[in-house]
Formats: structure tokens, sequence, C-alpha cells
């Protein structure tokens, strides 16, 4: 009785495991960046372990229900097989191969960002996102975390390639198709850059700097959101990304006030 | 063996004070039960608080007595409370100190009155960890994890005065209690062993609990180390971990520490702890199958082997936690190879469960189900850490519901489920009476059904993006309205569950009340604990001689022999 019972909550475990998962009601939202190569890490992981859930499982539910106590049935006597074990250990050493092999790559490339990228820094702090862009020289202006005690990002105000930078609080801008590198910095604890269409995800640690790098490749409004605990509003340290194109960025970069202009020396 | 030759014919002094035998006893087997006990009123009030943090997920803003911080302040004490103060001390404490003497023959720890120290020192810990919800500020709400600087700067997160240092001097109490305690499980293991009993013959909980032991006494030194310099942070203003930083406007006078320092000493402990947790429920489990099963472990060397090898390997993957901490990008590639390779001895012990059980004769009994049940939860819980030890996977996943799911499977489900099976299964060792087997039924099958359909639509959720540790979801556009509806569905599911443990409680305070009498030998097993002379085991446990070994520990359904099990102690010639 409760080897059969066993056996078929195992047996609908594994239908309602790939139900579940073939349904797509709960799957990676929408791609919006260039990590497609991560989403294809999933995939594969997914179903290499898949198979081993199904498999695993089904036979622990053909065992409970086969080999459940009966009268007159005696168990076998066997306490070894070596050719057996190195066969499974091959197949699983195997799996793994598979799985690690790609990713390793994609990783490698998740952590090399390209030379042509848009350098964007990204402040967090309790609990609100800065946004900080290079002005028309292309280069971000001195920070120092000393310097927040003067305004609210750190900005070295001396420093002449600060000038036309400009910083904003509000949604963070991208342009469509061009590879970003978000440097990440803390005024206070830690938090964590993360856009769930965008795949990527980092840790901003005051104290030091961080950086990941993608490149949007859908327009529309995203959620930024914080990946670690920070405090009591942890749970509302949201942003808004908006990926427009590279016209309609750059416009509205043109349009914001520089540094030189909103920041007092 | 002189030393083995004064063991057999030593006198047992049974103490006879009601004080000196059930308080401040050192009788292994009272302790024993004085750390289960303890451990489980505390693992309710972990339960207790899981309900509040599920009420506020299903229901958000229904229960206003639930706000943010306090939200925290639940979740950090809870995952506490479940992986240090139940788990670590239920295995070990509990269950190392019934079974580890029991098993390999011997009258006692080497060092009994250290033994007691360990438990009464725990229970100090207990108190001091529950003691911060009294405290101005009430407990820390800065995760399990403790990481600065929100742990310990004022106001940066809820209870970072008081909460943290309670909670830092209460770990560090369990650390002494802890040390005390490993030192004298490897001592007895290494020394105590009776006659025949070699290393290659011990039960594989007496393994499992020996190896967490040993992880125990080299990694909680790093959770020690953490722990202090921490409280000086918070206590006396040093920068151990605190760079420059500047809080809700305020700049403070730091400089010069570092935050992910932190990370790698919590988790050069947080890592080898989730193997001291499940180590020994893989013993533990490994024996009820065999047991329950009829059948001799199956590659009984293969399975030591690769206890051994998690232990080791573990302690050279723990930066695996800290993917995207802001850790040099470089140790991603270390870190994540030496992850799955541990895959595959835990791969290998549970080949070797299956291929126990096949062509056995399953006896379905509450122990063996929970057993099943633990083979079952670890599948899912280990394949799902594939995601995230290979590093790039775990990118999108890190910090997700999915990773609340996976660790919940991994070493919540599948080491409760190894407590329960063992409990059920010694019951009637350590206390001589039988619960009912009808109520073991329906809680193993709520607890089993329910448990799945808690944790597994987390993965989903995590999936979906979900961030864990968030006290709600409202306005987030781009979670569907699923999340919701998955989020009552679970509360609703939690609630159950949690009730049902009150099935547990009571089946075995009526079984040691009410209970039939239970037999000396009820599931026909082979290792020692069953042999002893009266059921529950005196003081000193054997009467006047040790037992002698002849045999290892699974001798079930040899061909030709008229029992489908041989005791150790049946010598070779009969
Ligand atoms: C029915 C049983 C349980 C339920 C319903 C439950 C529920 C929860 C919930 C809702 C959270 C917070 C999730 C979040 O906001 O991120 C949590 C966190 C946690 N739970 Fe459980 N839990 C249960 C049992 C256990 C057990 C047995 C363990 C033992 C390992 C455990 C360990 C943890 C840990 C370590 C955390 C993380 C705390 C943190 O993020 O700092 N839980 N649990
Ligand atoms: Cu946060
Ligand atoms: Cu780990």
């Amino acid at each position: 009785m409760q080897g059969i019972l066993l056996a078929i909550v195992l047996v609908l475990l594994v239908i309602g495991a790939v139900v579940l998962t073939m349904s797509g009601a709960l799957w990676l939202p929408t791609l919006a960046s260039n990590w497609g190569a991560i989403d294809n890490m999933l995939v594969i992981t997914l179903i290499v372990t898949g198979i081993a859930f199904v498999v695993l499982n089904l036979i622990l539910a053909y065992i409970v229900f086969r080999y459940r106590a009966r009268d007159g049935q005696k168990a076998a006597f066997f306490a070894e097989n070596h050719r057996l074990e190195r066969n499974l250990i091959l197949v699983t050493a195997l799996g793994i191969i598979v799985m690690l092999g790609p990713g390793l790559f994609v990783y490698s490339e998740f952590i090399h960002p390209p030379q042509n990228a848009l350098v964007i820094e990204v402040l967090g702090q309790q609990w609100r996102w800065s946004f900080r862009y290079p002005g028309t020289d292309g280069k971000l202006g001195r920070t120092d975390p000393k310097l927040f005690a003067q305004n609210a990002v750190g900005i070295d105000i001396t420093d002449p390639v600060a000038q036309d930078d400009v910083v904003v609080h509000g949604p963070l801008h991208l342009p469509l198709n061009r590879p970003i590198i978000i440097k990440l910095r803390s005024k206070d604890v830690l938090h964590s850059f993360y856009v769930p269409e965008f795949r990527a995800k980092m840790d901003a640690v005051p104290g030091m700097v961080t950086r990941l790098w993608f490149t949007p490749t859908k327009t529309g409004t995203f959620d930024l959101l914080c990946a670690e605990l920070c405090g009591t509003a942890h749970f509302q340290m949201r942003s808004k990304v908006i990926v427009e194109s590279p016209e309609e960025f750059e416009r509205w970069l043109q349009a914001q006030p520089t540094v030189a202009q909103t920041i007092k020396k | 063996m002189p030393h083995a030759a004064s063991h057999t014919t030593e006198e047992h002094h049974e103490p006879t004070g009601f004080w000196s035998r059930y308080i401040f006893s050192q009788d292994h087997k009272v302790i024993a039960i004085q750390y289960t006990i303890t451990a489980l009123v505390v693992g309710f009030v972990g339960l207790f608080l899981s309900w509040l943090m599920r009420l506020q997920l299903g229901f958000p803003g229904e229960f206003n007595f639930i706000n943010p911080n306090n939200y925290l302040q639940f979740m950090t004490q809870h995952g506490m409370i479940m992986v240090v103060y139940l788990l670590t001390a239920i295995l070990l404490g509990g269950f190392g100190n019934y079974l580890i003497p029991l098993m390999i023959g011997t009258r006692d720890m080497a060092f009994p009155f250290l033994n007691m120290l360990s438990y009464w020192i725990y229970l100090v810990s207990v108190i001091l960890l529950l003691a911060a919800f009294f405290v101005p500020g009430g407990p820390t709400g800065a995760g399990w994890t403790l990481y600065p600087p929100q742990s310990v700067l004022p106001n940066a997160s809820p209870g970072a005065d008081w909460g943290i240092r309670l909670l830092i001097l209460s770990l560090a109490v369990f650390v002494a209690s802890g040390t005390m305690g490993g030192l004298n499980y490897v001592t007895t293991v290494l020394q105590l062993r009776t006659r025949g009993m070699t290393l290659m013959r011990m039960p594989l909980s007496v393994w499992g609990i020996f190896i967490a032991s040993i992880l125990a006494l080299l990694a909680f030194p790093a959770l020690f180390v953490g722990g202090v310099m921490l409280l000086l942070d918070s206590l006396f203003g040093t920068s151990f971990f605190i760079p420059v930083v500047n809080v809700l406007g305020q700049q403070l006078g730091r400089e010069g520490g570092n935050p992910i320092l932190f990370q790698h000493l919590f988790w050069y402990f947080g890592h080898p702890e989730v193997y001291i947790v499940i180590l020994p429920a893989m013993g533990i489990v490994s024996d009820l199958l065999s047991t329950h099963a009829r059948k001799p472990i199956f590659g009984y060397k293969a399975m030591v082997i690769s206890i051994a090898a998690i232990a080791a390997i573990g302690f050279i993957v723990w930066a695996h936690h800290m993917f995207v901490s802001g850790m040099n990008p470089y140790f991603g590639f270390w870190f994540a190879i030496a992850t799955v390779i541990i895959a595959i001895p835990s791969a290998v012990k549970t080949y070797n469960w299956l291929l126990t059980l096949w062509k056995g004769n399953l006896h379905l009994n509450t122990p063996m189900l929970f057993a099943l049940g633990f083979v079952s939860t670890f599948i899912i819980g280990g394949l799902t850490g594939l995601f995230l030890g290979n590093v790039i996977a775990d990118v999108p996943l890190h910090d997700t519901y999915f990773v609340t799911g996976h660790f919940h499977l991994v070493m919540g489900v599948s080491a409760i489920f190894g407590i329960f099976g063992g409990l059920y299964h010694w019951f009637p060792k350590a206390v001589g009476r039988m619960y009912s087997e009808a109520l073991g039924k329906l809680h193993f099958w709520v607890t089993f059904v329910g448990s799945y359909l808690i944790f597994f639509p987390m993965f989903g959720e995590g999936f979906l993006g979900l961030p864990r540790r968030y006290f709600s979801f409202k306005g987030i556009e781009s979670f569907s309205p699923i999340i919701h509806d998955l989020n009552v569905f679970i509360t609703i599911v939690a609630l159950a569950v949690g009730a049902a443990q009150l099935l547990f409680v009571f089946n075995l305070i009526w079984g040691a009340w009410k209970g039939r009498k239970a037999e000396a030998n009820p599931w026909r097993a082979t290792t020692l604990e069953w042999q002893t002379p009266t059921t529950p085991p005196p003081h000193g446990n054997w009467g006047a001689q040790l037992p002698v070994v002849h045999r290892w520990p699974y001798d079930y359904s040899l061909p030709d022999a008229p029992q489908d099990y041989i005791p150790q102690t049946t010598s070779q010639r009969s």
C-alpha cells in the first residue's frame, strides 16, 4: 500500500515537474540583452539535470513499487559491483563536463568587457540608485568615498574631467545595441544591480568599484532591482531602465544638466 | 589492550539521585535526549517564524504586525535557528551522542564531564539567541549570513546594535560547545571502539557523524574569528570589514576595512557547515535504507570514501556563494570547477542508495519512508546545486528564490527527513516504547508532499527573477500575477505542513508515555545498539561484558543464513 502510494507520488512529481517546465509559465522573462549564451547555459543545465531528475526518481518509484515487502519475498545479497560503479562515475563526469565546459567559456566572456563599451557609473545607497554618465569628453570624473560628505555622489568637483559628467537619480537611460560597462559603487552597505531581463547581476560594495557588462538588445522599460539584502527597504530599492535608440538616448543625455551646473564647488 | 580490559571489568557507577541522573547527567544517552529535546523546541520557534514570513508573502498587507523590519528579523532568526541551533545541534549533539558509544560498543564518551558541559553551554547559547527578541532594537535582521557593513553599522539594518552583538555572542558560545562535543566524538571514535570494531566495520551513521565532527572542529574557528572581528567593528568602531562609508547622510569615521573579507571567513565556515549537517543525515539514511530493505549497503567502501571526499573538497569551494560578490572574477573558474567536482561523490552516494534498495525487501514503515523521502529530496536539491555551482548559470539565479528552493530542499528538508527517520528508528531503543505507526505515516505523507509543494515552485519563481529576502513584491511590474497566486498557495501549504509537525510531537509524547512496550530489536537490525542487554540500555550500556564485533554492520539476507540478518556480535562460525 505505502509502496504503491509512494511510487504514484514520485511519478506525479516527475510529471508535474516536466509539465510545469514545458508550460513555460515559470520561465525566464524575455531576454533583452546579449546574454543569450547564459540562457543557453541554463537550458543545457536544465536538460542534463532534468534527465537525471526524471531517471533517478522513476527508478526510485519503480523500486518502491517492485520491491515493497511481500510474503515470501527475500532480498538479494549483493554489495559491490566495481564495473557498475566506475561506469556510473564516468557518466556523471560526462554530464558535468557538458555543463561546465561551455559554462566556463561563457563566464570568460562575461568577465571580459569589449573595448568600445559605454561606461556608466551606478551608485547604490539606502535605498535608491543614482547614475552617472560621462559627458562630451567621454570620461568619468574622479570620485572618492570621502567626498560623500560634500556631495551626494562623492564626486571630485575640482577634477576638470568631472565637469561635464551627468548625474541623474531617475531612470537609467541606455542606448540600444551598444555594449555597456556598469561600474558599481556603494555609498553605505552592500547592494546588487539586477535587471532580470538582462540576466547580468553584480554586487555593489562600499570601498571598491565592481563592474559588469551587457548590451541591451530590446527597447523598452525594465525594472532595476536590488538583489543583495541592504536593510529595511531592500525590497523597495528599485529604479527603471529605459532602453531607447541611440539618437533618442543622445538627445536625452544632451538635455541633462552637467555636474558643473548642478553641484556647487 | 590493558585499557579495554579495564573497561570490561569496570563497575558502572550508576548515579542514583534525580538531579545527577536526569539533569546534570554525564550519561551520553541522557545528554543526547537533552540535546534533542532542546533542539526540537528551538526548531519549533524557527518553524513558527517561517509561518510569520509566509503569512506576509502570501497575504501582503493583511497582517499589520509584520513590517519590513521584523520580517527581516524573523528571517534571520529563522535561518540561524534552523541551520545551527536545530540541525547542527540535533545531528551532532543528539544523534552523535546517542549513537557513537552504542554503535562502536563503548560505555560512554571519552570525556563524559566535557560532554555534559557541552550540552549546558549549548543551552546558554540558545538562551542568548532567543534573548535577542527582548533587547532594544530586537534581533538582527542582516540575514543569517551577517554580512557587514549592514549588520553592524548603526541604523543600517534592524537590530544593528544589540541584536547582532547578542547573536555573535551566542554563536561564540555555540562554537565553544560544539568544540567540546566535537573533540569528544572524534576521540571516542578513534580511541574507544570495542574489540573487533575496526574503522571499516563502523556503521555509516558513525562515519557521517565522525567526519562531520572533524569538519566542525576545522570550520567553526573561521566563524569564531569572523564573529570576533565583527563584534569589534560593532562595539569599538574598528574597521576590519568597514571601508569609508556614509550611512543615511552621515559620514562615519571608518576606513580600510573590506566587507568581502568577512564573506570569505563566513563561507569558509558556511559551506562546510552544510556538510556538517548533511553528512550525518546521509549516514543515518544509509543505515535506515539498508536495515529496512533487508539488504547490505551497496558499495560500503565507496560510501566511506565519498563521505571523506565530500568533506575534503568541501573546504575548497566556499566562494561559490560569492560569484557576484565583487571578489576577483578569476576566482570564479576555480570555485566552479571544485564545486561541480563535489557532485561526483554526492552522485555516488545517491546511486549507491538506489542500488542498496534494488532487489531489496522494502519494509515501508515510518523510518523507511522518511529515508526514501530523503533520497528524493536530496536528488532534486543536489541537481539544482549544479545550476548554482556552474558560475555563469549562477549569475541570473543568485539571490533569487531559486536559491531559497535549492537550499531548503537539499539542506533543510533532506536533513530534517534524515532526522525524522532517525528519531522514529531509534525511538524504541531510546524510550523502550513504540509510537503509533499510523500517525507516523500520516506525518510522513503530509510533510513529504507538502515540502515539494512548498519548495518546488520556488525554482520557477527564481527563473522568473524573484529576489529573495524581499518583504513584498508589490509594484514590480515585470512579475506576472501568477507570482501572487503561487505565493498564496505556498503559504497555505506551509501552514498545513507546520501544523502537521504537531502530529509528530504528539506521537512521540504519547508513545513515550502510553506506547506499547518495544522489543529489544524491533527492526531486526545488525548493529550493536540493538544488542544491548536491556532496552533502553542501562547506564554503561553493556552490563558486565563489552560486546565483541565479528563482522561488518550490513549482513542482511545472507544467502545461507537462517535469519535475514546477522548481528555484528555473532561470530563467524555460527
Ligand atoms: C516548512 C518549513 C519551512 C518554511 C515554510 C520556510 C520558509 C522560509 C522563508 C519564507 C524564508 C525567507 C525567504 C526570503 O524572504 O528570502 C526562509 C529562509 C531561510 N530558511 Fe526556511 N523555511 C522552512 C524550513 C527551513 C529549514 C528546515 C531550514 C534548515 C536549513 C531552513 C533554513 C532557512 C535559511 C538558512 C533561510 C535564509 C535566511 C536568510 O536569508 O538569511 N528553513 N525560510
Ligand atoms: Cu538591497
Ligand atoms: Cu556552499
